[in-house]
């Protein structure tokens, strides 16, 4: 076959699968973009590179397939930037396709010219710069193989307009990029995970974005039925149990149930299943289970005593690894242990004021969840809406829940839910997201309407940075800076204005009956609801101090200081749950 | 704590600036560095001296093990091993001092290898203690310069970086 380096790209995307590709064209890509003409593949405009990135994004993370993204050299490639190191920190499969100047102009500061391949790697799984478009036929297939491989993570591959339009005469095609074999457990592994199981008299498992990306969620469930585990998650673990499940204890860390903290300090081993031991989730790492032993799998060694020394750390892939245990412990009754928890949950149940009330954060998200059902899909942005949802949204499936965790990026919810739309059409997908994180990337509207996508966007409008202001009302003895919005923009006119239509609750007489005909309406649409500024996420450990002191709705005490918070030091500037 | 890494990479454009963001993303600096293809073209070995805590340490190993063009990490801390380092000094030598640098050089099997009307230039190899010592009696002789390569390191007997002997991903583990 005779073609080009811009066509070999696109045939061997085609090869691997690829039918949906968002971007934004630019002159360094243009090659690329005159071979997608005539290919099956269908462009997806974006708006700004960085929505095409969370588009891209949405749709990985919708579906456990690797995604690729299209942007430019320079301005392109720099907007995709957020998006890429976003993917980096919650391991998701992302293929991020950039166009370069030509290799002559290399190093001249040529038009739109930008170190692509220098700025992508702290922030990449692996990345590339292709030299020549032979290159192509194993630097493609290996980008997916690399991105879906054991951790999954974000690839670059950059290409000189040059490389794009170098003529190359193609004889056979290289197989397409698939994950490696999973990596299994040793028995030596297995045995000391079943003694320490065995052994355990209040035992929980905290599950992560790890038992996802393994498809280990049943796994999981069965192990918690068959030895009475209970089971927390942290942020990007919720959906991989059923939150209706009887042993499924919701959230860990910085807002969750107080329940769940407290049992997380009570037990005496800590299954940690495809975690991280993030802060947000352990509060201070040393006084985190402070009475537990802890087995930690992940399938990244790296991630094995990086923040706590586990009693029996394990590199394996989750799945693996609990089918093995699976195979060598026996049906369990741990009553004594049952019924301390049950107790705990009994006594510190997150409370949930105005769960009744549809226009109250916790009331709207649990009337959102009843009008949309188990299908639907949820996005959200970051801040006190993201905490809200976690709390609140009954989640019943791995890939449900669609949230920025790591790098906790404002503006990742539009862009992630036209992405899962696009990936999941049979789905409705609703983004929960605040004003502030909106406007981060409200352009993505655009696209919405373009590509009519069944998205539903649910805006707590508080005209504030609400978890910066949250923080400052707790942390910073209430002195308000640089986290109120002043001009209020008109959501409901803006989202009309792109063609969305849209909804203000704030003038509805029957709110929970405009809530149920958004949640049917075939195309995009916006549901703009004020909130409080005052409602702030309860309950709260402050950044840095241990899970066991949590601040609650009642008695929101400035406990500590700014200057308490020695571990993360006032990290908290933006609003990082 | 002082460690020092060898790492064999493939000898391509950009692998140094992964490792080295690995240091850097952490805020370490790296002391000394040294570079150079191997028997195998392909393949580079990077050898690298840094300072800081183990913890610390353990996780950029692990970190460079993960990067996909690496193909060997090896700390060698608590290993049986010998480490070298050339220096170039290039030290004031005129009538009254010709002499004693030339017994200082000759004590410690250095070789002048330039020589001018008002200077030596001066190399040396050995391990840290040897070339901090030959420093030491230099200064006060005048040294106007010096060039090191940074430090390369092997195994002793067998066990080679490449996976001869003992598998090194244990050592870092």
């Amino acid at each position: 076959m005779q073609t080009n380096g811009a066509g070999l790209i696109v045939r061997l995307l085609e090869r691997q699968g690829i039918t949906t590709i968002p971007g934004i064209p630019g002159g360094a890509s243009l090659p690329l973009y005159d071979a997608l003409h005539g290919s099956a593949i269908r462009h997806v405009l974006a708006r700004h590179e960085q929505g095409a990135g969370f588009i891209a994004q949405g749709m990985a993370r919708a579906t456990g397939v690797p995604a690729v993204c299209l942007g430019t050299s320079g301005p392109g490639a720099t907007n995709l930037l957020t998006a890429i190191a976003d993917a980096k920190l919650d391991s998701i499969p992302l293929v991020a396709i950039t166009g370069q100047v030509p290799r002559a102009m290399m190093g001249t500061d040529a038009f739109q010219e930008i170190d692509t391949y220098g700025l992508t790697i702290p922030i990449t799984k692996h990345n590339y710069l292709v030299s020549s478009a032979r290159e192509l036929l194993h630097v493609i297939p290996e980008a997916f193989r690399i991105a879906t491989s054991d951790r999954p993570g974000p690839v670059v591959i950059d290409v000189p307009k040059d490389v794009q339009l170098e003529a190359i005469t193609v004889d056979a095609w290289p197989e397409p990029g698939r994950a490696d074999p999973a990596t299994d457990c040793t028995s030596a592994d297995v045995l000391g995970a079943v003694a320490l199981l065995e052994d355990a008299r209040r035992p929980v498992l905290l599950i992560g974005a790890g038992v996802i990306a393994a498809g280990a969620s049943d796994l999981v469930r069965r192990l918690a039925e068959r030895g009475s585990i209970p089971v927390a998650a942290t942020l990007l673990g919720l959906g991989a149990m059923p939150a209706h499940h009887p042993l499924f204890l919701g959230m860990v860390g910085m807002h969750a149930a107080r329940a769940t903290n407290l049992i997380l300090e009570e037990c005496d081993l800590l299954v940690g299943l495809g975690i991280r031991f993030d802060d947000r989730a352990t509060g201070k790492a040393a006084e985190f289970c402070p009475h537990a032993r802890i087995l930690h799998v992940d399938v990244d060694a790296s991630e094995l005593g990086k923040i706590k020394t586990p009693t029996l750390g394990i590199q394996a892939d989750v799945g693996a690894a609990l089918r093995a245990f699976m195979a060598q412990i026996n049906p369990r009754p741990r009553p004594a242990w049952s019924a301390r928890v049950a107790e705990l949950r009994a006594a510190h149940r997150l409370a949930m004021p105005g769960a009744d009330d549809t226009c109250r954060p916790y009331g709207l998200v649990r009337a959102v969840a009843a009008l949309a059902g188990d299908d639907v899909i949820v996005t959200s942005d970051v801040g006190q809406h993201q905490m809200w949802v976690a709390q609140a949204f009954p989640f019943t499936r791995p890939r449900q829940w669609l949230t920025s965790g790591g790098l906790g990026t404002m503006g990742f919810g539009l862009p992630a839910a036209i992405g899962a739309a696009l990936a999941c059409p049979d789905r409705r997908v609703v983004c929960f997201t605040g004003d502030g994180s909106l406007l981060m990337n409200i352009q993505e509207l655009a696209t919405a309407a373009e590509e009519k996508v069944r998205v539903t966007v649910i805006l707590l409008d508080n005209a504030h940075l609400g978890l910066v202001r949250q923080q400052q009302e707790l942390f910073y003895g209430g002195r308000f800076h640089a986290s109120r919005f002043v001009a209020a923009p008109d959501f409901a006119a803006i989202a009309r204005g792109f063609g969305v239509e849209a909804y203000d609750l704030a003038t509805a007489s029957r709110p929970a009956a405009v809530l149920a005909h958004a949640l049917e309406t075939p195309g995009p649409c916006l549901v703009r609801v004020p909130i409080a500024a005052e409602a702030n996420v309860y309950p709260m450990v402050r950044p840095g101090g241990p899970n066991r002191e949590m601040i609650d709705r009642d008695a929101p005490v400035s406990r500590a200081t700014a200057s308490d918070d020695t571990e993360n030091g006032g990290d908290d500037a933006r609003p990082t749950p | 704590m002082r460690h020092t890494i060898s790492v064999l990479v493939e000898n391509e454009f950009g692998v140094l600036s992964r490792v080295a963001g690995l240091f850097s993303g952490r805020g370490y600096n790296i002391d000394c560095l040294s570079v150079a293809e191997t028997l195998d073209p392909s393949v580079s070995r990077i050898t690298l001296v840094t300072t800081g805590d183990d913890t610390v340490l353990a996780q950029i190993t692990k970190q460079l093990n993960k990067l996909v063009s690496i193909i060997r990490v090896s700390d060698f801390k608590d290993t049986e091993h010998v480490e070298r380092e050339l220096v170039l000094i290039k030290v004031t030598a005129d009538e009254r001092t010709r002499g004693e640098v030339m017994n200082i050089v000759s004590i410690f099997r250095g070789k002048v290898v330039d020589v001018s009307a008002h200077s030596y230039i001066v190399e040396i190899t050995g391990n840290q203690e040897k070339i901090a010592a030959i420093l030491q009696l230099l200064k006060p002789l005048g040294i106007v310069e010096i060039v090191r390569t940074g430090r390369v390191a092997m195994f002793r007997g067998a066990r080679t970086l490449a996976g001869g002997g003992t598998d090194e991903k244990e050592n870092v583990a």
